[in-house]
């Protein structure tokens, strides 16, 4: 989360004087819903992200230098400088993309789930994750009234594909706010329209993220299909870096920011005592949330 | 002035297609403004004339990402002006049934890169709507509104052309404006015309392009091209942003003697053959340049045309400088657009044939 939050920084500063171009759409806040799913993924298992890419390329282990060198169009980034900000792929890491267009991602997750479920059960591969490989599906609010969405769940559920569906919800749809461009706002509900469990819970909590997640992807890799979760979060910046931002209103992030601080130090110091193995996976030794910043900028490929 | 109006007499005792049926002198008068000025002018006086227009999209209640929509919301209330969900085919369809109703709907499809979702409902359901009812309906009131076009930085999903995708459709009108007067004349005849228009509006020019646009109503002739610059050696077509290119190409190869005549086609579908023709009679070489990628580009469409009308006339094949054939490119941009000095070395390759 701390390297999330920090690359993020970073890119922006370097948008910002002109070192960095195109468009670029930063996932300030939202580091919680990208860190508790992933981060519990096996490397068989698969991403599909959106615009809102690079936390996602980072949690699923593609290294900050690729990402940070596609951002620039050099041939050391991930695509080879081909792709940009919002096309990160990584074979070797199974992330899928980085996708412009809204929900384009999904049906591609869709597929890359029916792959799987096709793999273990037809062809008798076994996965090294003792189960089906799990497949998980990023995507906004803004998505969820896009034919593309809707299609989705009906296939997953009705061949019972190992994918994971997870809305990040932070509201807003570049300028238009989801509760003015939604019939019916509360979007986990959409899942038992399709005969799937929906599951809302608070994006800012990484603890929380974590159980739910945790609880979905195991429900896919045991075969039992798909889940559909609603993350609650929020975007600290604009919706990219060239938007001016004006129509949320200023204290509208005041909630979000309470919730995004206060269990990172929780979560931190129960991660100690509890969640020992937790650690293994943010690559970090130090004891201290300071320690853990440090060595995540270090380690970020700031120039 | 006048050689343009000779131009324009000709096109027009040979006009089939274009609806509009008045001679329109092209004003010059008004304030310097910007393209999407041009547009949001156009947008106010559009609704304010027909009490039945409405224009909604993704993001238009604010004024838009590129501002064309500015202060419409405010002037003409919600129910005139409002937001769409992400939906493009949702939003195609949406106003198809408007105007089969005999509403004049006014479509904004973000980015013409986002366009693929409402192509179904564009080619089967617009383009067919008065054909396949015998005439009992149509939805001559729908106007498409998209920003296309390179920007510098865009990329593969801001910067697209696909105006060749539905110039391949009888049933529709596809018109690209190459300024801001351009823009305002033409976008409120499309909303005033009896059949379904894609208008693209070429996003690099929406802040760089300044031009003096008179501030009263005023329409320009569909279907007809305007000859830009008079010339005898060689006639190059284009339109929207890429003009700017060509007339630098034509002021540079002027030093070298090579005349070119530079015509903006306007109205990709129904275009208008018999300016272009006329040209190519004079010059006897034709260049054609788009964005968009070379193989199945409508500049194939003008080459095959002119071939079948002009054969022995032309002292060269008709040169083609467009977009490469590939995916838009990111860092690759400044190798896969048709530049200045690619126009100018076919240019000079032509006339040397």
């Amino acid at each position: 989360m701390a390297l999330g939050r920090s690359f993020e920084d970073m890119c922006a500063q370097m948008y910002y004087r002109g070192k960095m171009f195109g468009f670029v759409h930063l996932y300030n806040g939202q580091e919680a819903v990208s860190t508790g799913f992933i981060r519990l993924l096996q490397p068989g298992d698969a991403v599909v992200s959106t615009y809102r890419d690079h936390v996602h390329a980072l949690s699923k282990g593609v290294p900050a230098r690729a990402v940070m060198a596609e951002l620039f169009g050099k041939t050391t980034g991930c695509c080879r400088g081909q792709g940009g900000s919002m096309h990160m792929f990584s074979a070797p890491h199974n992330f899928l993309g980085g996708f412009a267009f809204i929900g384009e991602g999904i049906p591609v997750a869709t597929g890359a789930a029916f792959s799987s479920r096709y793999r273990h059960e037809v062809l008798k591969e076994a996965s090294p994750s003792g189960g089906l490989d799990v497949t998980l599906a990023f995507f906004g609010d803004g998505t969820c009234n896009n034919g593309q969405f809707f299609e989705c769940l009906n296939m997953a559920q009705l061949w019972k594909l190992p994918i994971v569906f997870v809305v990040e919800n932070n509201l807003w749809a570049i300028g238009m706010s989801h509760l003015r461009a939604t019939s019916d706002p509360v979007i986990w509900k959409k899942g038992p329209a399709f005969g799937m469990p929906g599951v809302p819970v608070d994006g800012m909590d990484v603890l929380k993220v974590r159980e739910v997640a945790k609880e979905a992807i195991e429900r896919a890799r045991s075969g039992e299909g798909p889940t559909l979760v609603e993350c609650e979060t929020y975007r600290f910046r604009g919706h990219s870096l060239a938007d001016p931002d004006e129509l949320r209103k200023p204290g509208e992030d005041v909630d979000f920011k309470l919730c995004a601080t206060l269990p990172c130090c929780i979560a931190f110091g129960l991660m100690c005592k509890f969640f020992g193995f937790f650690i293994s996976y943010i690559m970090l030794k130090h004891s201290s949330l300071k320690g853990i910043i440090r060595k995540s900028k270090r380690s970020g490929c700031c120039r | 002035m006048t050689l343009r109006g000779l131009g324009r007499g000709i096109s027009i005792g040979k006009r089939c297609f274009s609806s509009f049926t008045e001679v329109e002198k092209p004003p010059m008068d008004g304030k310097p403004i910007n393209l999407f000025s041009a547009i949001n002018q156009a947008l106010h006086i559009a609704l304010e004339t027909d009490p039945r227009a409405y224009v909604f999209g993704e993001d238009v209640g604010f004024g838009g990402v590129f501002r064309c929509t500015t202060g419409l919301a405010d002037r003409f209330g919600r129910n005139r002006v409002f937001n769409t969900p992400l939906c493009e085919q949702g939003i195609a369809g949406f106003a198809i049934g408007l105007a089969a109703m005999g509403n004049r709907a006014i479509a904004e499809i973000q980015f013409a890169d986002y366009i693929y979702p409402a192509f179904d409902q564009i080619v089967n359901e617009a383009a067919k709507f008065r054909y396949r009812s015998g005439n009992q309906f149509n939805c001559g009131g729908l106007t498409i509104r998209s920003p296309y076009g390179a920007v510098g930085h865009g990329g593969h999903y801001h910067s697209q052309s696909p105006e060749a995708f539905f110039c391949h459709v009888p049933g529709l009108k596809v018109v690209i404006p190459r300024s801001p007067r351009q823009a305002k004349g033409l976008l409120l005849a499309c909303i005033r015309d009896s059949n379904p228009v894609v208008f693209f509006e070429p996003k690099w020019l929406y802040r760089l392009a300044v031009e003096e646009v008179p501030e009263h109503d005023y329409m320009l002739p569909l279907s007809q091209a305007e000859v830009i610059r008079q010339g005898s050696d060689i006639t190059l077509v284009g339109w929207g942003a890429q003009l700017s290119v060509l007339e630098h190409a034509c002021d540079e190869v002027a030093k070298d003697g090579i005349s070119c005549e530079l015509i903006d086609l306007r109205t990709l579908i129904p275009w208008d053959k018999e300016t272009v023709e006329a040209s190519v009679r004079k010059t006897g070489r034709l260049l054609v340049s788009h964005e968009a990628p070379v193989t199945g580009g409508f500049g194939a469409e003008i080459s095959a045309s002119i071939a079948e009308r002009c054969f022995l006339r032309l002292e060269a094949p008709v040169a083609r400088i467009c977009g490469l054939d590939t995916p838009f490119p990111l860092v690759y941009e400044p190798f896969y657009m048709p530049t200045k000095n690619k126009v100018l070395d076919a240019i000079k390759a032509t006339v040397n044939y």
